[in-house]
């Protein structure tokens, strides 16, 4: 069967079962979009490629399919940078595709000419540029596998004007092929059977263990085992602020998330653990504080997919490469046989009643504000996850909105907390909230924002509107850069430096009505839930709240960049009882 | 242009021959701060492969890191440390060097005592090839920067685990 190069290239894409492609058009992926006229596949037209890009990721979180963006060569390909390199900092599924000038002007400065693969070669897990219109499939086969398996990540295919126009004779490659094509590519899924059963003797020999549950653990599925772990031995489990859902915050175990504004229990168990049980996590700085000072008394069991995160930070005392649900299971299976045989746990009684003892000293806590007083971020977060549709997807921004999400909402499943961890990209939330949205339609989606976040994408909404992708946003407005605003406070004098956005522009209300979505003003308590209901109850268009929030508010508690983790900040009112954490 | 001995690792770096493989690898080194003392890249003996022979100059900790850094590019297919202790090392040197006509016999008498090679004379200088052990070439070029070198180049090293010691070549990553 003879095809275009763009015929193969969307037919390549049913075949890998695509079922949407977030993208916009342009001159040299131009020949793509005519038989994309054809095909099921749906198509979200974005208004920047960032966005296309942004939004694919909240797709591939939420589904845990890749998700496709499509954009054209040059400014699109470098708008698409940012995207890619979030997706590659948090592991996320993502292939995209840009279009490049035809090879014969490849290198001659061309019009809308750029180094595609040379400028995303950093920022990818693999990028290919193909070189004829028979490659198509075979590329395509390749940056879905490459995505998709071992830790994943974003890929990229770079395929210029004459492969699209010109034919080429149809065939699919088969697994084998693929795997035949990339002979350097293995990742190792399961774990070394001596390490695992190590990790065991050492788990049950623990008297002070803690779970310590990254992102890895919703890469590989593997929710239900890390929980099963964690009951079968009784063990408190923290989530970094990428495995938040990965184990529930109404379990009795969960500690929440640890790491420089986490809860000061999730914090301090990990200072003073004999144990790290390290599941799919990499020993962020965020996480770390001061290196090291980090959970000085720990041995540390780390089971991570990709080798290269073994020792890079923290040398193990048992490393285990492989998919954290596979080694999870395996483990529990030692554990049991272990037990079996006779050996039993270490007492962690006392272990576990110290930690009690924080969490009712420790609690999350911020002051409440007087009447009429200004509104409280957290105030409006808290009535916003209690007004919230059970399984409501909540995507956040880069900030202290987005700290304040992950602190105060109850994330029970998987799958629900969507939000840029390791590139911390401001911009993030409105496009990924679209994305989400469009890969669970049945959810509930709210986007939490801040005001500096949302100017830099606000735009999507357009697409949302004109799309019906009905999400729903909060905007967290304190009329700053908050987080640098907190910084400059507490660590440059309160010297504010170009943090301050003006209050009155954009009026948020208009601007979100100007483009096709309902807007809400909220200045004071009593009308947070009236608003958060109205809300609730449009299903038809976006809808944006605008909540005009204290801007003094800061984020507690917080370990400043680079200090031990011993050194917490706490609210004032907590401060005094800092050495019952000792 | 030595690298000293303590520090001094050889990677022999196993890659699919595809466009862009060189500049990944190199762009990794960098992006990762460790500093490539000497490479050479040539196809290998299986078609569509290349051999990456890396000299680099880290503590051990910091090579194992670049090591799983390096096997995670798609296109690497295999990594060996090589230990020069069990390796068989060679580079070329070309250097040509200032010499009278009075000072040439001197310059041709070295190049002879090293085995080298008189490749082309003029009358106030000389160019001169020689291949060897890398530590061969140093003391060579130590010699010849006595009579004032005008141009130099060394190709880096290649290396190959010696013959009779195939078991003991140590595969970081496969």
């Amino acid at each position: 069967m003879k095809l275009t190069g763009a015929q193969a290239l969307i037919k390549s894409l049913e075949m890998e079962a695509v079922e949407v492609v977030f993208g916009l058009p342009g001159g040299c992926i131009l020949p793509a979009y005519d038989p994309l006229l054809d095909s099921p596949i749906r198509h979200v037209l974005v208004r920047h490629e960032q966005g296309a890009g942004h939004m694919a990721e909240g797709y591939a979180h939420v589904t845990g399919r890749p998700g496709v963006a499509m954009v054209t060569s040059g400014p699109a390909a470098t708008n698409m940078v940012t995207p890619l390199m979030d997706a590659y900092m948090d592991s996320v599924p993502l292939v995209v595709i840009t279009g490049q000038v035809a090879t014969g002007a490849i290198g001659s400065d061309a019009f809308q000419e750029c180094d595609t693969v040379g400028i995303t070669r950093s920022t990818t897990k693999h990028n290919e540029l193909v070189m004829t219109a028979q490659d198509i499939p075979m590329a395509v086969r390749q940056a879905f596998h490459i995505a998709t398996t071992g830790r994943p990540g974003p890929t990229l295919i770079d395929v210029p004007k004459d492969c699209l126009i010109n034919t080429m004779d149809w065939y699919w490659p088969t697994d084998e092929e693929v795997a035949a094509s990339l002979p350097g590519y293995r990742p190792t899924m399961k774990g070394h059977p001596r390490m695992i059963k190590e990790a065991a003797k050492m788990i049950l020999a623990s008297e002070r263990p803690i779970i310590y549950a990254g992102g890895g653990i919703l890469k590989a599925r593997a929710a239900d085992a890390l929980r099963e772990l964690a009951e079968l031995l009784d063990i408190h489990v923290v989530t970094t602020l990428m495995a938040r859902g990965a184990f529930p915050d109404d379990h009795p175990l969960c500690l929440g998330m640890p790491g420089m504004h986490g809860n000061a229990t999730a914090i301090n168990s990990m200072q003073k653990a004999d144990l790290l049980i390290t599941l799919g996590a990499r020993f962020d700085d965020r996480i770390t504080g001061k290196v090291s000072s980090f959970a000085p008394e720990a041995k540390v069991i780390h089971v991570d997919i990709d080798p290269a995160e073994q020792g890079k930070v923290r040398k193990p005392d048992v490393p285990i490469v492989g998919d954290a649900r596979l080694v999870i299971e395996e483990i529990i299976k030692a554990i049991r046989d272990l037990k079996a045989a006779g050996t039993e746990q270490a007492d962690t009684g006392a272990w576990k009643s110290r930690v009690s003892g924080w969490r009712e000293q420790f609690p999350l806590s911020y002051e409440q504000s007087l009447p009429g007083e200004a509104l409280k971020p957290q105030f409006c977060l808290e009535q916003l996850r209690d007004s919230a549709p059970e399984g409501t997807i909540l995507v956040s921004g880069v900030g202290q909105h987005q700290m304040w999400s992950s602190q105060y909402w109850k994330f029970t499943e998987p799958y629900t907390w969507v939000n840029s961890g390791g590139l911390g990209t401001m911009g993030f939330s409105i496009p990924a909230a679209i994305g989400a949205k469009v890969g669970r339609p049945d959810r509930t989606v709210w986007a939490i924002d801040g005001d500096g976040c949302f100017q830099m994408t606000a735009q999507e909404l357009v697409t949302a509107a004109v799309e019906r992708i009905p999400i729903k946003v909060a905007i967290l407005n304190n009329s700053y850069l908050g987080m640098v605003r907190q910084w400059q406070e507490m660590f440059y004098d309160e010297r504010y430096s170009e943090v301050y956005l003006s209050p009155e522009v954009p009026n948020f209300v208009m601007w979100a009505e100007a483009m096709g979505c309902v807007g809400i003003r909220v200045d004071s308590p009593e009308e947070v839930q009236p608003a958060i209901d109205k809300a609730n109850s449009i299903d038809d268009r976006p809808v944006v709240i605008d909540f005009r929030v204290d801007a003094s508010e800061k984020v507690f508690p917080m370990v400043p960049a680079g200090v031990s983790n011993d050194d917490m900040i706490l609210p004032t009112w907590q401060a005094c009882n800092l050495d019952h954490l000792r | 242009m030595s690298a000293p001995a303590t520090n001094h690792h050889i990677l022999s770096v196993l890659v699919q021959n595809r466009p862009g493989v060189l500049a990944r690898v190199a762009g990794l080194f960098a992006r990762r701060g460790f500093n490539i003392f000497s490479l050479a890249v040539a196809p290998a003996e299986d078609e569509g492969f290349s051999r990456i022979t890396i000299v680099v100059d880290v503590e051990s900790a910091p090579l194992e890191q670049i090591v799983k850094q390096l096997f995670k590019l798609i296109e690497v297919v295999k990594i060996s440390e090589l230990d020069p202790r069990r390796s068989v090392e060679r580079e070329l040197l070309l250097a040509t060097v200032r010499a009278t006509p009075e000072q040439r016999g001197q310059v041709v008498e070295l190049t002879n005592i090293f085995e080298g090679k008189i490749l082309a004379v003029g009358v106030e200088a000389i160019t001169v090839s020689l291949e060897g052990h890398p530590d061969k070439l140093d003391d060579f070029e130590e010699l010849l920067s006595g009579y004032g070198i005008v141009e130099l180049q060394r190709t880096g090293r290649v290396a190959l685990p010696k013959l009779d010691r195939q078991a003991r070549l140590r595969a970081v990553a496969k």
